[in-house]
C-alpha cells in the first residue's frame, strides 16, 4: 500500500518537476519521509515540527545544486548534532546545454549533452539551418541571435547549465558570449583555433569586455586529446564541462600551446 | 530512481511487495552515487542496480528478509571484498552504505 507521498514522488519525477525526498535512516522514526519541492511546498513528516522546518529549508537548496546525501541533525533539527541522520535525494531539475551555431559540430555535441541528460537548446539566427529536422535530437531549435535568447533564458542559467559557442562568425560569437557573461553559467566555450579566438579576444575587448571575463571563456574549446572529427570533439567538449564541475585536473587546450589537432 | 518506477508500478498493481535499497553513502570508490536504487519484489524479481553487480546478490537476501519481517529497516553496508575478508563486497576498496526499507509509504 503505497501513500500520496510516493505518488506526488513518483509524478514529478515522471514529469521532470525537481523534488527532493528526504527519509530519516537513523534515529527515531527510520523510514519517515519528508519530501519536499523547489518551492519549499513539503509533505510528511520526519517526527518533529522544527526539524522538518531544518530539513526543508536544506532540501531546497540541494535542489539547487542538485546533490544527494545524508545529513545530521539534532532532535530538533539542530546543526552539528548527530542523533538523527535523513538522506535527502535530490531529483533537480536537468542542466542546460545551450549551443549556439547549428553547424555539423553541434549535431555531435547536442547528441553527447543528451546522452549526459542535458536539456539541449540549438540556436542559430539563420533559419536554413536551425531546423528540428536537422537537429532531431535537440529538446529545442531556436531561431534568433544569440544575445537575445541569452536576454530570455540568462537569468535561469547556473551553475550546472552550459553555453557552448560554435559558429565560428564574429557576427554570431561576440553577442553569445557577451550575452553568456553576465550569467551564472557554469561553463562557457567558444570553438575556434588559436588565432580565431585572438581575434575574438580583440573584438570582445573592443566591445569593452574586461581580461578578467574572458578568463571564464573556454577556447579553443574542449580537452587536449587530439580530437579531429566533430563527434570526436563532442566528446573532447562534454569532458571539459565534466572536469570543470568536479574540479578535477584535466588538460584543456585554452591552457596549452601549439596546435589544437 | 526513475528508471525502475515501470517494474515497482507492475509489482505493486499485482499485490506484490516491494522493498527498494537506495545509496545513501559512500566511502572511498564506489560504481554509484548516492540515490541510486534498486527494487526488490517479494519473488526475488529485480528493478534497477546499487553497484557495478558487486552487491545486488546480497541486497535481494536482505531485502527478501526484510518482507518476511525477519530484519528491519535500516542501513546495511559493503565493504572491501577479497579473500581474506567478506565473501560479498566492493572490488574497488570502497564501502558503500545502502538504506533499506519497504515500499508502504
Amino acid at each position: 500500500m503505497v501513500t500520496p507521498i510516493y505518488e506526488r514522488f513518483r509524478d514529478s519525477i515522471r514529469s521532470e518537476v525537481p523534488v527532493a525526498l528526504a527519509t530519516l535512516v537513523e534515529g527515531p522514526n527510520v523510514g519517515a519521509k519528508l519530501l519536499v519541492e523547489e518551492s519549499g511546498f513539503s509533505l510528511g513528516s520526519l517526527g518533529g515540527e522544527e526539524l522538518d522546518r531544518v530539513v526543508s529549508r536544506d532540501a531546497v537548496a540541494m535542489l539547487e545544486a542538485g546533490t544527494s546525501e545524508v545529513r545530521h541533525y539534532g532532535p530538533q533539527g539542530e546543526a552539528r548534532q548527530h542523533d538523527i541522520s535523513v538522506f535527502i535525494e535530490c531529483h533537480a531539475r536537468r542542466p542546460h546545454l545551450v549551443i549556439f551555431g547549428a553547424v555539423d559540430f553541434t549535431r555531435a555535441l547536442a547528441s553527447q549533452g543528451k546522452l549526459l541528460g542535458f536539456r539541449v537548446t540549438v540556436c542559430d539566427a539563420r533559419e536554413v539551418f536551425a531546423t528540428h529536422r536537422r537537429f532531431p535530437m535537440a529538446d529545442e531549435v531556436v531561431v534568433d541571435w544569440p544575445d537575445r535568447l541569452l536576454a530570455r533564458i540568462g537569468d535561469d542559467l547556473g551553475p550546472r547549465d552550459a553555453v557552448c559557442v560554435l559558429t565560428h562568425d564574429a557576427k554570431f560569437d561576440v553577442p553569445a558570449i557577451m550575452g553568456a557573461l553576465p550569467t551564472r553559467v557554469g561553463y562557457l566555450g567558444a570553438m575556434g583555433s588559436r588565432q580565431t579566438h585572438e581575434k575574438r579576444v580583440q573584438r570582445l575587448l573592443e566591445e569593452g569586455v574586461t581580461t578578467r571575463e574572458l578568463e571564464r571563456v573556454k577556447s579553443p574549446i574542449g580537452l587536449d586529446i587530439g580530437g579531429r572529427t566533430p563527434e570526436e570533439t563532442a566528446v573532447s567538449i562534454v569532458a571539459e564541462i565534466i572536469a570543470l564541475r568536479t574540479g578535477h585536473a584535466a588538460p584543456s587546450l585554452s591552457d596549452a600551446k601549439g596546435s589544437i589537432h | 530512481m526513475d528508471e525502475i518506477f515501470d517494474d515497482i508500478e507492475r509489482w505493486l498493481a499485482s499485490g506484490q511487495k516491494v522493498a527498494v535499497a537506495r545509496v545513501v553513502d559512500i566511502e572511498g570508490s564506489g560504481p554509484r552515487d548516492p540515490g541510486a536504487a534498486m527494487a526488490v519484489n517479494d519473488c526475488g524479481e529485480v528493478a534497477g542496480s546499487v553497484s557495478g553487480g558487486c552487491v545486488e546478490g546480497a541486497v535481494v537476501g536482505e531485502a527478501i528478509e526484510l518482507l518476511e519481517g525477519r530484519r528491519p529497516a535500516g542501513i546495511t553496508s559493503f565493504g572491501y571484498s577479497d579473500d581474506e575478508a567478506f565473501a560479498v563486497g566492493l572490488t574497488c576498496g570502497g564501502t558503500i552504505h545502502l538504506f533499506i526499507e519497504e515500499l508502504n509509504w
